[in-house]
């Protein structure tokens, strides 16, 4: 059994859910352009594997992104500004939610491609070994990602050159408004693992201690030269695809929503944490207080910073220097 | 030019229920149409543009598919040399470039290199353009790839009329086609006939006449267009205004002979200038008419950069109806109007 950091588990992914809730009201007071795939309920993945890793291990995320950047430390700042397309974002306002990233934290970018972010992590990971630096990278990805082509070819070929790869599948059991057993003839997505000599491991996504004791376990195998895996993470995000609403949609039923929000990773992390006496109500409160606090501060920097400057538009489709670093 | 006009009494519907409407009346018309693609099904398409269809046809002919863009369109490969005539739904225009092998090594291609054997109707229906600040992998116009590939047909309707018109014709064809609709003109309301109707590919519409310089306008860019030639009518300037709406095969005809009589031709279009169809078009241009032509071909499109995120860069982005009539003017060598 690892050991864990309840105060930190917790705290990451108290952070996210205030984020993104306070990103959702945005979003539908239309201060938020373009679009916004909300991680809320799905808080326990990011939380649970990015505490697994070091600071310079790597990341891919997807359209669903924010959680994973904010589970590697991301500034509330850059992510504000970058959601209302400020100068001061993350990406200068160019990319906006389903391009946020910071290279420094070895984030390397949600992606508007499903599916496309698993190569790049495969990349990361051969780069890793290749100079035998003993990083790691991590790919997130949705269950509905494991239809398409990228995923396949990147997990064959993490298999067949034994890189340092860890998979993390997010099975919220959708792909928008379609529902995965819909889309693939398999119970589980572990059942794809072994066709890449990969073992697969099914973890309660809504328990934050269980992903990040899985992930753990996991790692140290990727670490050690055993090749990549496969963590499939069991999970549901309690809002729409995209946007907030959730709840009264046609594609699936507000009472299976309810049975998820009855195991909301946090709030029965909380209910752990009270018990074993690590973490008092009011305590936990105050770290709610204190997110709250950060994400308006955020929101007040990003109202205040400027819009990118027209000349912006063309600066950075190229490398302009070319030189070596 | 064609004849087959919208008739000014005829009904009013929004161009992404003219989309919905031509696939029922076909599906109903003929059994070997089939429709496939993600969240096409019970959603009714991310845009609404199936919304109905599986109601009616069910889960045989309207196929909620896997995230497998690639096998999307093999899917509608497959099945249309083998006999039926299916209706592919690539979500985004963007996700175009995860299905390109089968598009265009295999769609393309397969009745060239069969030696003239195999038939594809395959219908590839898509969602292009800029506007909802959906950033540089949700706004992209890449019709220019797509026509650069022999074996390819490729519309580009601009009204609901041509929405239905050019879907039922594309449909209808022998050979791999592909629609591109623009996400800003899904609401857009114009005339559109109740009953079955062919806008015929290849030809292009004068959706406005004039004699002081020929615009020819693409897909969203019609409107802009429009717009602009309205506002330099005040300034005793008459634009013709061109829609393609099939890019390939070309309507050169039409353009030729518009700017024999105009001696100005402008182009533009939302994708990135360089390389665009633009450049195509105005290479005909002048190959066709340089001896007709008063000034050089004017081209306005995107500049070189992929799809900025912030509305305040993606305004800049998109060519627009005063960027169009400050074009005329400096085709016509008026002197330039200062916003
Ligand atoms: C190649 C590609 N196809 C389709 C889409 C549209 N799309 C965006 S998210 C999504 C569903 C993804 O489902 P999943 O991987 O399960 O992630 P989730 O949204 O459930 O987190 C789809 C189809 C896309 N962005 N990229
Ligand atoms: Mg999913």
């Amino acid at each position: 059994m690892t050991t864990f950091d309840g105060i930190d588990l917790h705290r990451r992914m108290v952070r996210i859910r205030v984020f993104e809730e306070t990103a959702g009201r945005l979003s539908e007071s239309a201060r938020l352009p373009g679009f916004l795939h909300l991680y809320v309920g799905e808080e326990a993945v990011a939380s649970g594997v990015c505490a697994a890793l070091n600071d310079d291990d790597q990341i891919t995320s997807t359209h669903r992104g924010h959680g994973h950047l904010v589970a590697k430390g991301g500034d509330f700042k850059r992510m504000m500004a970058e959601l209302m397309g400020k100068a001061t974002g993350y990406c200068h306002g160019k990319g906006g939610s389903m391009h946020i990233n910071d290279l420094d934290l070895g984030m390397l970018g949600a992606n508007g491609i499903v599916g496309a972010g698993v190569p790049i992590a495969v990349g990361a990971a051969f780069a890793n070994k290749y100079e035998d630096n003993g990083r790691v990278a991590v790919a997130f990805f949705g269950d509905g990602s494991t239809n398409i082509g990228a995923f396949h070819e990147a997990a064959n070929m993490a298999g067949a050159l034994r890189l340092p790869v860890l998979f993390v599948c997010e099975n919220n059991e959708y792909g928008e408004y379609t529902r995965r057993c819909d889309t693939m003839a398999i119970t589980d997505i572990i059942e794809r693992a072994p066709g890449y000599g990969m073992r697969g491991v099914i973890v309660d996504g809504m328990d934050v201690v269980a992903v990040h004791e899985a992930a753990t376990g996991a790692l140290e195998g990727v670490r050690s030269g055993n090749g990549p895996a496969l963590l499939e993470c069991k999970t549901y995000r309690y809002f729409d695809h995209m946007g907030v609403k959730g709840v009264g949609v046609s594609y699936r039923s507000d009472t299976e929503l309810e049975e998820w929000k009855q195991r909301d990773p946090i709030r029965s992390f909380e209910a752990r944490l009270a018990e074993s006496g690590e973490l008092s109500a009011d305590a936990a409160r105050a770290v709610w207080d204190e997110a709250q606090a950060e994400v308006d501060g955020a929101i007040e920097f990003a109202e205040q910073s400027p819009l990118p400057e027209p000349e912006a538009l063309l600066v950075g489709v190229y490398n302009e220097t070319g030189a070596p670093s | 030019m064609t004849t087959t006009e919208a008739t000014p009494d005829a009904r009013e519907l929004m161009y992404l229920l003219a989309v919905s409407e031509a696939l029922a009346q076909l599906m109903r018309a003929d059994e070997s149409v089939f429709l496939a693609g993600e969240d096409v099904g019970a959603a009714g398409g991310v845009f609404g543009t199936f919304s109905g269809l599986f109601d009616e046809f069910g889960q045989r002919r309207v196929i909620d598919t896997p995230i497998s863009e690639q096998a999307i369109v093999g899917l509608g490969v497959g099945a249309a040399v083998s006999g039926l005539r299916p209706v592919v739904d690539i979500m985004f225009m963007d996700f175009v470039l995860v299905a390109m092998d089968q598009i265009a090594n295999q769609a393309a291609k397969l009745r060239y290199m069969f030696g003239g054997q195999a038939k594809v109707p395959l219908t590839i229906t898509t969602s292009a353009g800029a506007g909802l600040s959906a950033a540089a992998q949700h706004s992209q116009s890449l019709e220019a790839l797509l026509c650069h590939v022999p074996g390819l047909k490729v519309v580009y309707p601009a009204t609901p009329y041509d929405m239905k018109g050019l879907l039922v014709s594309c449909v209808r064809d022998d050979n791999p086609t592909i629609v591109i609709m623009n996400k800003m003109l899904l609401g857009a309301v114009g005339p559109v006939p109740e009953e079955l109707y062919e806008t015929p590919l290849g030809e292009a519409r004068i959706a406005r006449s004039g004699s002081d310089i020929t615009i020819v306008a693409v897909g969203r860019m019609v409107d802009e267009a429009l717009t602009a030639a309205a506002t330099l009518a005040g300034e005793g300037v008459e634009c013709e205004v061109i829609d393609p709406r099939t890019l390939q095969p070309f309507d050169t005809e039409t353009v030729v002979g518009s700017v024999r009589r105009t001696n100005h031709a402008l182009v533009v279009h939302e994708a990135v200038r360089f390389g665009g169809i633009g450049a195509e078009i105005a290479a005909q241009i002048q190959e066709e008419a340089f001896d007709y032509l008063d000034a050089a071909v004017a081209r306005i499109g995107a500049p070189f950069c992929p799809v900025p995120f912030s509305p305040a860069l993606e305004q800049l982005y998109v060519p627009d109806a005063a960027r169009i009539a400050e074009g005329v003017r400096g085709v016509l060598g008026m002197n330039p109007v200062v916003a």
